[in-house]
This record gives structure tokens, sequence and C-alpha cells, in this order.
């Protein structure tokens, strides 16, 4: 999975580096977790990436499409070669995902609080139907300012969705400034307790402890889960790391080749 | 399937025949499930949430996850029927109707219901006379606007059968049921011509095509010829029965919503393009005051005094 996380992370980076547009910042923070669910967690088939009784993942946080491609592309939904197409006309990878066009995304996301609601209908519908397949949600913190997202969170706490888990990239910056400078979101812990979830704040970038509370069976809790990932921004990069203009900056060509040479 | 119960005597409430029509279908198929906004009551589905308590999702009163959870089941394969005040569900929810069901072209039925005026005495927020200019921007979403009850389960039925998005606008105003030939049918984006005529076209929708018809029908003591279409599908129109319109050389729009970019606008654009001949679009002008549903219609002219008037004008601005 570090192997992983380390290509996401290069390749991410490099379309952001040949589009001159992204979001390296986000994608960074979110590369561990995504790496975690798609080779150790997801139960999914990309030769058949609308099979009834796949696990389900929304990408929230549409903005990211760096790391979320390079993950579906590394996981074999299609071909590693389509990123070079990364944001150009006519290309399947818009710089918001689109599910008509790629498989592997099941919402079309790019506007903030919209991938918790979806993935409650769709836990819902797993409910109905008494199917073990789970699904999974990741936002970014600041989005957790729309609130959409706490509606849902009423709606998928009442309906006991032990079928459903939200990952929330703690990274605590979001595009203009830290979260808690801008719209405080803390204590967040206590805030998902409140509302009737399960709550599990781990170290975003370490693989194992993804690993052990996302692939942990939900079953017989009664409550939908939230995993916090504490993460930086810019996570694996010196000049990037924690640092809010990196949010959708894009390097020149030193930057780039000094990225690189650290992400080894 | 059952009719309506009447309102009052020969006068229909749109809701029941909803309610009843999507009973049925539920009925027959397990994937139909409804999904409501603490919305049961006003979408008159007291009776289906009894028979299928397990298939109806109320997530409160919360627009925006309303829509976004029917975005969801339809993607866990269910069919939802997704209903609430088409004035909550269209504008508060407006970006998860365009992201999360238009843009994501998912199989979701969203119900607009007591659209219009309907809740006249409540007020403009409560009226809802934008709900088909902001969804007309959606290209793939099927707008359909029955006008009475028999339209209103055919349009449910064939909103089931569609696999696709879908917005169908119910009234709670009491209307009659039109009167059709033997074996009519129903087909989104086919419109239906309720009376020839040759003089102009009379393209009206939803709860006034009832009156349309009064209105045609009066002006035939004064030797004018009028057509009357019931234009229901908004999205996509029916370009052919526009066509035809123009041939007979005067249309008026008669609408329960704003003037400004509904079913007149959009005949509109397919006329100006065309052919142009004399229009004239009734409708709301825009905010209108507090008032019974039934006055409002009176005081902006969309009875049958107010339509025949329109037609005499707009005839008169023949070439």
């Amino acid at each position: 999975m570090a192997t992983q996380a380390l290509w996401i992370r290069r390749r991410s980076f490099q379309m952001v580096y040949e589009a001159r547009q992204g979001h390296p910042g986000g994608d960074f923070s979110a590369a561990d977790i995504l790496a975690t669910l798609y080779f150790g967690v997801l139960r999914h088939d990309p030769a058949n990436p609308r099979d009834p009784a796949r696990d389900r993942f929304v990408m929230s946080k549409g903005h990211c499409t760096g790391a979320f491609y390079s993950v579906l592309a590394r996981a074999g939904f299609f071909p590693e070669a389509d990123l070079n197409t990364y944001m150009k006309p006519l290309s399947m990878l818009n710089g918001h995902p689109n599910r008509n066009y790629l498989p592997g995304v099941e919402t079309n996301t790019g506007p903030l609080g919209h991938g918790l609601p979806v993935a409650t209908g769709i836990a819902i519908a797993g409910q109905l139907d008494n199917a073990d397949f789970r699904t999974f949600a990741l936002t970014g913190d600041g989005e957790l300012q729309e609130g959409s997202n706490w509606e849902s969170a009423l709606t998928a706490a009442h309906r006991k969705l032990e079928n459903l888990t939200l990952i929330i990239d703690r990274n605590r910056l979001q595009q203009g400034a830290r979260t808690e400078d801008t719209a405080s979101l803390d204590p967040l812990d206590d805030k998902w307790r409140a509302f009737g979830w399960h709550v599990e704040v781990v170290d975003g970038h370490d693989h194992g402890q993804l690993l052990d509370v996302l692939s942990a069976s939900p079953r017989g809790r009664g409550k939908p889960l939230c995993v916090i990932a504490n993460t930086f921004k810019g996570k694996g990069v010196s000049f990037m790391h924690d640092n809010v203009s990196w949010h959708h900056g894009v390097p020149n060509q030193e930057q780039f080749e000094q990225a690189m040479a650290e992400l080894v | 399937m059952s009719a309506a119960a009447p309102a009052k005597a020969g006068l229909f409430d749109c809701r029941d025949s909803f309610a009843s029509t999507i009973e049925a279908l539920a009925a027959a198929d397990p994937r139909i499930v409804t999904v409501v906004s603490d919305s049961v009551g006003s979408s008159k589905l007291g009776g289906f949430r009894t028979k299928f308590p397990e298939r109806m999702v109320n997530v409160g009163i919360a627009e925006q996850t309303l829509v976004a959870v029917g975005a969801g089941l339809a993607n866990g394969g269910k069919i939802p029927f997704v209903s609430a005040a088409s004035c909550f569900i269209t504008g508060r929810a407006l970006e998860q109707v365009k992201a999360d069901i238009a843009y994501s072209n998912v199989n979701v039925k969203l119900i607009g219901q007591s659209s219009g005026v309907a809740y006249g005495e409540l007020g403009p927020t409560h009226h809802s006379i934008e709900d088909l200019a902001w969804l007309r921007l959606f290209n793939n979403l099927k707008l359909i606007v029955p006008a009475d009850p028999w339209e209103t389960a055919e349009a449910i039925k064939a909103a089931a059968a569609y696999d696709g998005p879908v917005f169908v606008r119910v009234s709670r105003m009491a209307v009659p049921a039109l009167e059709r030939p033997a074996g009519a049918k129903f087909q989104i984006g086919k419109s239906e011509t309720l009376v020839e005529g040759s003089d102009a076209t009379i393209i009206a929708n939803g709860t006034t095509v009832h009156r349309a018809v009064a209105a045609a029908k009066a002006l035939t003591s004064e030797s004018i010829s009028v057509r009357v279409v019931n234009m229901s599908t908004v999205n996509p129109l029916d370009e052919e029965a526009i066509a035809a319109a123009i041939d007979t050389g005067a249309i008026v729009t008669v609408e329960e919503h704003s003037v400004r970019g509904g079913l007149g606008g959009a005949v509109a654009e397919v006329v100006s393009t065309t052919n142009p001949v004399p229009m004239r679009i009734l409708g709301f002008p825009g905010f209108v005051p507090t008032g019974s549903a039934e006055w409002l219609f009176d005081n902006f002219g969309l009875n049958e005094a107010g339509i025949a008037d329109a037609v005499r004008q707009t005839i008169a601005r023949k070439k």
C-alpha cells in the first residue's frame, strides 16, 4: 500500500504539472486513504464496475481528481495511459469526476457536500435489500461546512446505517485558510458522536491504522461509522507540507523536479 | 387502475391519482420506493406508508438530502419516487437536482407536489411558479405537467417505465377530467390535441388546459376556430405539434407558471427559430400577491374570459 500511495502521489502530481491545474495539496492528503481503500478494503471488480454486489466508494471531495483518477487507473478501471488526457478536451478525465464517462465513479461530484447524502441513499438501498455491500464516502474537512452533510448525518444515524462509513480527510486546511480560522469544526469527533455515529480517529497516513478501522466488520454496531483521518495537505513533499498555497497550486519545473526527488 | 376520488362533484385532486398509481406500481414492482421530507400527507402517501412501510424513506425536513438520497437509492437498484412540495424539491435542492440527478443521469423520479399557486394564500415563498424555468435548463431531465387525474396516472406509469431522470409536476387544485377519444394513450414527449381548430392554437398544460378548452369552445360562438393542444411534456417538447400550431397563424400559451422560462418560453424558442407567428404567453408575471389560487387565476387572466381575450388579440396581430 505504501508503494501504491507513493505511485498515486507521483502520478497525480505529474498530471497537475502537465495540465497546469488541479488540487495537489488535497490529492496528497488523501493518497494514503485511497490506496488503503482500493488495495485493502473495497470489494470491487474493474471488469464489471457496476456489479450490484460491489462496495461503493463516493469521492465527495471531487476536486481531488488527480489522486482519485490515479487510484482508479492503478486498480484497473481504465488504462493508466488515459491519465495523460487529464483535463484535456474530450477527455473522460474532467476536472471533476463524471460517472457517465468513467468506470468506477458512482456519482458526479465537484460541488461540496454532495457525497455523504448520496452515499446515505446507497446505504439505505443496501439496508432495504439486506445486501452485504458497504458504502464509503470520503469528504474533505472544510467540506463539512456545507449543511447538507449534517442533514444526511441525521438520516444515517436515524436509520442505523452500519453499512455506511464516512472518512474525513482532516487536513485542517481549506482553500483559503485553516478550517479553525474560517468556520471552526472542532471538537469534530464529539460532533459526530452527538449525531449518533460511531467515531474512530486515526493517523490518515498510517496504512495499518486505516486498514484496521476500515476493514473491520461494522455489523452489529447499529451506527454509521465516521473515521476522522488526521492528515496533512501536501503530505510527502517538504515545501507543500501543511501549506495552504498548495490547495490548487501548480508546480514550476524546479518544484516538480524537487517533489519527484522527494517522492521516492 | 381506479380513478381518483372526486374532491368536489366532477372535480379531482391529481395527488390522489398519483397516490393510487404509485401504490399499484409498487405492488407490482419491488424496486419502487418513495422518498419524502416529512411530506407524507401533502404527497397523499399515507396509503403507501401503510401498505409498504419499509419502502418509504422519510429523511425529515431536509430537501437537499431528500434529492441526494434518491440518487443513492437509484445507484442501489431502486426506482425512487422523490416527492415533496415543488417549491422546495426544486428551489431548495436545485444543485442536488442538477449534479446528483440530471448531470449524473440517474433513474430518479422527482414529484413536485402542490405546484404553481396551489398554496395561494401562503404567498410566493410557497408558490412554485419558477420550477419549470429552473428545471428546463437540464436537457436530459424529462418534464411532465399532467392536466387531469387520468394523465397524472399515465405520467407516473410512464415515468416508472422510463430508465432515466423525470420530473412530474402535480397540482392540488381541483380540476375536471378532460374529455378524450377512447383509446387515448400517453407518451412522454407527445402532446394531445383536445379541440381542433384553424384560426389559432392554444398550447396549455396542467391546470390551465380545461380553461383553455372552455375558452376555445366559447369562441366558436364568434366563429373563431381555435385548436387546443395539451403540451403536458415541457421537455422534450412536441415540436411537430408546434409546427402545426404555427400553421394556424397565431399561438397563445397558457400555464400556471411564471411567464419567464416556462412552457411559453419553451414554445417561443421553437417558434422564433422557425417561421414566427404572433404569440402571447399567459401566466404569472413573477411574484404575485397573496390570494386563493382561484382568485389568482382570475386576477391574472388565466380564466376562460382572459384566455379568450388573448386569443382574439393575437389573431388580430396576424399579418
